[in-house]
């Protein structure tokens, strides 16, 4: 079982880059066919300073983390055993390719079901902007499955 | 460019225009990999796979939240979504055909909330999620 002490811990918060090129290798690798996301022109006339973050992205970037796997080792968790359940976003405003966005990520809840057989990690994620805007709450659930007993 | 359709028009039950991918190659998940930064190794190197008991890789889930991201985008601003909770219902493999579709479900106070879902071409419900569309 994963020790619910976790519960309640802050990670220390980290700040990545919107970079454009990624934006435009994530537009190609879902198939994204809206120019608002790929030409600065297109994001221009459509009222965008500059190519905007997707939705989905933003866990991306989360992940950009220095040690992305930090919650994962701080908890101990094997990475084969390990399930994406839930993800889901608070939209607060835009953010857009050049941004420094900071990301402060939480330990919300552990609990199981199944007699202990799933464990179940909830992370808040605030996603604030370089002027300390509110730009996301990210909300993801972690699956772990424990080897039968 | 998308422009937020007429609020006083929309009514629940009416539906989003649907997505329909291409059959899933390893080719996108490779893609996928690099461009979203999840390099779990679980979606693109079939040594590890089997080392975790599947019998192949197995697609991002996010690849397919970031799909159902693109059937709100396509009807909406992006502005206009307020939030979007994605549940991971099942596994999408390699070859599989998905369709995304979406639907309003109720109307709000200058809002709606628009139920989506992802799924092969049996109909088997890979990804379910809720969104909210607000209207200025």
């Amino acid at each position: 079982m994963i020790d619910r002490r976790h519960i309640g811990t802050a990670m220390p918060p980290f700040t990545v880059e919107v970079e454009r090129g990624r934006l435009r290798f994530f537009a190609k690798a879902t198939g994204q066919t809206d120019p608002v996301y790929t030409d600065d022109e297109a994001a221009r006339a459509a009222g965008h300073p500059a190519l905007p973050v997707p939705p989905t992205f933003l866990f991306c970037l989360e992940m950009d983390a220095p040690n992305p796997g930090a919650v994962r080792e701080r908890l101990g968790l094997d990475l084969r055993r390990i399930l994406h359940g839930e993800q889901g976003y608070t939209f607060h405003r835009m953010a857009y390719a050049g941004e420094r966005l900071t990301f402060r990520q939480r330990i919300e809840d552990i609990y199981d079901k199944k007699g202990g057989a799933l464990e179940f990690i909830v992370r808040k994620t605030d996603v604030t902007n370089e002027l300390g805007e509110a730009v996301a709450e990210l909300r993801a659930i972690t699956v772990y499955r424990n080897p039968a007993s | 460019m998308t422009t937020l359709p007429d609020f006083a028009t929309l009514g629940v039950g009416d539906e989003l225009p649907a997505l329909d991918l291409p059959p899933l190659t390893r080719h996108t998940l490779a893609l996928y990999c690099g461009a979203s930064g999840d390099h779990n190794p679980i979606h693109v190197d079939i040594d590890f796979a089997k080392s975790a008991g599947l019998p192949d890789v197995i697609a991002h889930g996010m690849l397919s939240a970031a799909w159902v991201a693109r059937v709100l985008t396509d009807w909406v601003p992006q502005q206009a979504i307020r939030s979007l909770d994605v549940r991971f219902a099942a596994m999408t493999t390699v070859g599989e055909r998905i369709r995304c579709t979406g639907r309003v479900t109720e109307k709000l106070d200058r809002a709606v909330k628009v139920q989506l879902t992802t799924a092969n071409s049996e109909g088997a419900v890979k990804l379910s999620a809720d969104a909210v569309i607000a209207w200025p």
